[in-house]
């Protein structure tokens, strides 16, 4: 019977190796857990949605939940990364802690849609703000200033110094990101393979199937130290991409509040803080200096 | 308007690439589902027990798993294979499953006496397969393999997760683009798979009318 | 027709050549394996610890792929028990007496029939609320999965019904009951039944196709393999993403194989009721059943 071989051989398996553990069991076990300290006697002027969220006691924050470094979900089925640290600082300004915030996974498809039929308070998730974008949703910050650089294999056999080298290179990047856009906008002559996932890029550099991956510099270092003997970074930045919170279309109040919420964290140490328990503790390195924030 | 007339480059290229992908793999799935069905039936053990394993997996596996170990699994055992081609033979080799099962039924609807005449004017098994029970098989299979290949235009749509730039990779593409345009996105890129599957399923109920035994 | 029609039994020559064709092919077979497993080997891919991720508890993975599990199998469960019911109304709908019962609803089958079910799902999550209504991710797949899979099945009903002998409905007509009658009472139970084979394989197309739920991020089996895969990646590069793709892929195997396990002991069960026993010889003779699985992924 087939069934009965089916079992039989998958019980087999398991029983060999739940014998032995893995290197990821092995991590698993040291990982700290993130504490953001939370306002307790948070206060807003009434009608604001500041006072709102704060009364209702919980937050719903729009993040991505695969991008190494700012979004990822672990297996516990909760996110982290330096996109969701910045949301838990927000909501811990309200006075809402982290076990009370609702996350719900915003793609690059969706951010929009979400916060203009009011499915998520805010958007924390790699947001590049950009003009056709202000014009549906507000943005607060920047909180973190990336520039798209290119990942090569490691030894960079093809030589390749910056975007100008990708001419007849086949380059990956993720379908629906700017930097596909920029790519395909500004150096047409590369070869564009998208996927719908950074991981999949990674593996295609690994195999030959791609020569680059091209996308914001912090996602491919994340790439980098999961591979370093495979991979390398160009280390060469060519555009600016500012991330910025995504909320509401002419929510003033609460965008000031947002940009008021990143300065001050800006300043007091607790972004440096976010940064060196997520993107910096894969990456290695330092909490880079804060942006200015834009009060466009 | 306007947003279809900037882009319909994309909408043309995209159209272009669902249709050869599907042409492609299309090709494939029916020349080996066909070889797979005669395995199925023919005298060699191994032979039947390997197309019934064939069958069995790759039914009951999604799609996206089957494009996955291709494009990424293959090379694992040291074969690169690029993303088009790759997507060309995952759909095809999943597709082929569906025609195996679909041209097997049709085998089966042949009447005995069919095959048994064919044994008796002392033709092979290979000849009576060929010559007899096939095409009369294909004829009874015409709306089956028709559901099969029109499910399988869809199907082409998880191409999109590996590098095809096809008609479902427009809507993650031009919504971030435009993101106000959602609902023209949605709409252009279903009038397109229209296009391609009314005709084809039109077409379909023309040739079955034609190629109909009455019996 | 069973297949040994189409060979004479075979002789002590012939039995010798399949004898050593099946032992050649068995050795080809043999040697391909081996060949994978050389080559998987070679590339690391059956280090022991590479498997241990999957059931390594700290890691919680085997409970994030549990989780997942119970996921598909309810949005799958719902999404059967509505897409055959919905499918059997469209199905009666399209065989009215009525123009205006039958015109809409050959509309809308062969609508969801003629786009894909990505784009369906896609649409019911991002477009329904721009007219004020809420969809959660599990309704939106549903639905999909439901509206898709409703019109698929409601052709395999039709030529189910359509199949059922001329003579069932006459005499049912005869015995004087109502059209709703015979429908319900007399034309649909063996429809059911005869077309009880194609039905379930549309099923595990259906069970199969809850994998597009990664789309508007429900995260069923194979979406939360994939975050798993990605979020191994930044710290331990790619030395799960094969394991996890190919548990993803055993567990819906095992999952479906067991479906159709399930299907043929339920069709065993009503051969050999007595009653039925007469429908299935027809259904036994009947030709090649008319609508074949379909569907994406």
């Amino acid at each position: 019977m087939r069934i009965t071989r089916y079992a039989v051989s998958m019980t087999a398996l398991g029983l060999v190796l739940a014998g032995c553990g893995s290197d990821a069991g092995e991590q698993a076990e040291g990982a700290a857990d993130s504490t953001v300290e939370v306002q307790e006697d948070a206060e807003f002027p009434a009608g604001t949605t500041m006072a709102e969220l704060a009364e209702a006691g919980s937050i719903t924050i729009g993040t991505k939940y695969d991008q190494p470094g700012f979004g990822l979900l672990n297996p516990d089925g909760v996110p982290e990364g330096f996109d969701v640290e910045i949301g838990k600082l927000v909501a811990a300004e309200l006075g809402i802690a982290a076990e009370d915030i609702e996350w719900v996974e915003t793609v690059s498809a969706n951010r929009e849609p979400f916060i203009q039929n009011g499915q998520v308070d805010i958007v924390v998730a790699t947001y590049t703000i950009n003009d056709a974008r202000k014009q549906l949703v507000d943005f607060a910050g920047p909180y973190y200033e990336a520039g798209q650089d290119i990942m090569v294999a490691a030894g960079n056999p093809d030589g390749i110094a910056g975007p100008e080298d990708l001419a007849g290179k086949n380059v990956c990047s993720v379908e629906g990101s700017t930097p596909a856009q920029n790519i395909r906008d500004n150096y047409p002559e590369a070869t564009l393979t998208l996927f719908d996932v950074y991981s999949k890029c990674a593996d295609a550099l690994t195999n030959g199937q791609v020569d680059a991956v091209t996308t914001d510099n912090v996602i491919l270092t994340g790439l980098v130290a999961g591979n370093p003997e495979g991979f390398e970074l160009v280390g060469n930045p060519f555009t600016e991409e500012p991330y910025g919170i995504g909320l509401e279309l002419g929510n003033t109040e609460f965008r000031d509040f947002i940009n008021d919420v990143l300065e001050e964290s800006f300043e007091n140490g607790d972004w440096a803080a976010a940064w060196d328990r997520t993107a910096g503790a894969i990456t290695g390195e330092d909490a880079p200096e804060p942006p200015q924030v834009d009060r466009y | 308007m306007q947003f279809f007339v900037d882009n319909l480059d994309l909408f043309w290229d995209a159209f272009l690439t669902t249709l050869s992908l599907s042409l492609l793999a299309g090709l494939l799935a029916l020349v080996l589902g066909t070889l797979l069905a005669a395995l199925r039936v023919s005298p060699i053990t191994p032979l039947r027990a390997l197309s019934t394993f064939y069958v069995e997996t790759f039914r009951n596996t999604p799609l996206t798993v089957v494009f996955f170990f291709v494009i990424f699994g293959l090379p694992q055992i040291d074969f690169v294979i690029d993303f088009f081609p790759g997507s060309v033979l995952a759909v095809g080799l999943y597709t082929a499953a569906f025609v195996c099962e679909a041209v097997r039924s049709g085998i089966n609807a042949v009447p005995a006496g069919q095959a048994e005449a064919s044994r008796a004017i002392g033709l092979t098994f290979s000849q009576s397969l060929r010559e007899v029970v096939l095409p009369q098989a294909f004829r009874t299979v015409v709306p089956p393999l028709g559901n099969v290949l029109i499910a399988m235009v869809k199907n082409t749509s998880i191409a999109a997760g590996f590098s095809v730039s096809e008609l479902s990779s427009l809507l993650p593409r031009l919504v971030n683009a435009n993101a106000g345009e959602l609902m023209l996105v949605l709409l252009g890129v279903v009038v397109c798979y229209m296009v391609i599957t009314l005709p084809a399923a039109f077409v379909l109920s023309r040739v079955e009318r034609r190629v109909a035994i009455l019996r | 027709m069973s297949s040994t029609l189409l060979f004479d039994l075979p002789g002590p020559k012939a039995r010798a050549r399949i004898r050593i064709a099946t032992i050649v092919g068995g050795l080809v077979v043999l040697a391909v394996i081996g060949f994978v497993l050389w080559r998987l080997g070679g590339n690391g891919q059956l280090d022991p610890q590479r498997w241990a991720v999957l059931t390594d508890t700290r890691t919680g993975v085997p409970q994030a792929l549990g989780e997942a599990l119970v996921r598909t199998l309810r949005v799958a469960a719902v999404g059967m028990v509505l897409a055959t019911l919905f499918g059997l109304l469209l199905a009666v709908g399209r065989l009215s007496d009525h123009r205006w019962v039958r015109i809409p609803t050959v509309t809308v089958i062969e609508f969801f029939r003629a786009i894909p079910l990505l784009v369906v799902i896609f649409a019911l999550y991002f477009v329904l609320p721009k007219f004020g209504i809420q969809i959660s991710a599990f309704a939106a797949l549903t639905g999909g999965l439901v509206l898709y899979n409703a019109a698929v099945l409601a052709e395999i009903f039709r030529a189910g019904i359509l199949s059922v002998d001329r003579g069932q409905r006459e005499a049912a007509f005869g015995l004087g009951m109502r059209k709703s009658q015979v429908m319900s009472l007399v034309l649909l139970p063996q429809a059911v039944r005869r077309m009880l084979p194609v039905l379930v394989a549309q099923l595990v197309v259906l069970l199969k196709d809850s994998s597009l739920g990664f789309i508007i991020s429900y995260f069923e089996l194979l979406r939360q393999a994939r975050s798993l895969v990605e979020f191994f990646t930044p710290r331990f590069g790619n030395e799960y993403t094969f394991q996890l793709y190919v548990a993803a892929g055993l567990i819906y195997i095992v999952l479906n194989v067991l479906l159709s396990q399930l299907a043929k002991y339920v069709e065993r069960r009503t051969r050999r009721d007595k009653k039925t026993a007469a429908t299935a010889e027809v259904a036994g003779s009947a030709e090649a059943p008319v609508g074949a699985p379909t569907g994406p992924a």
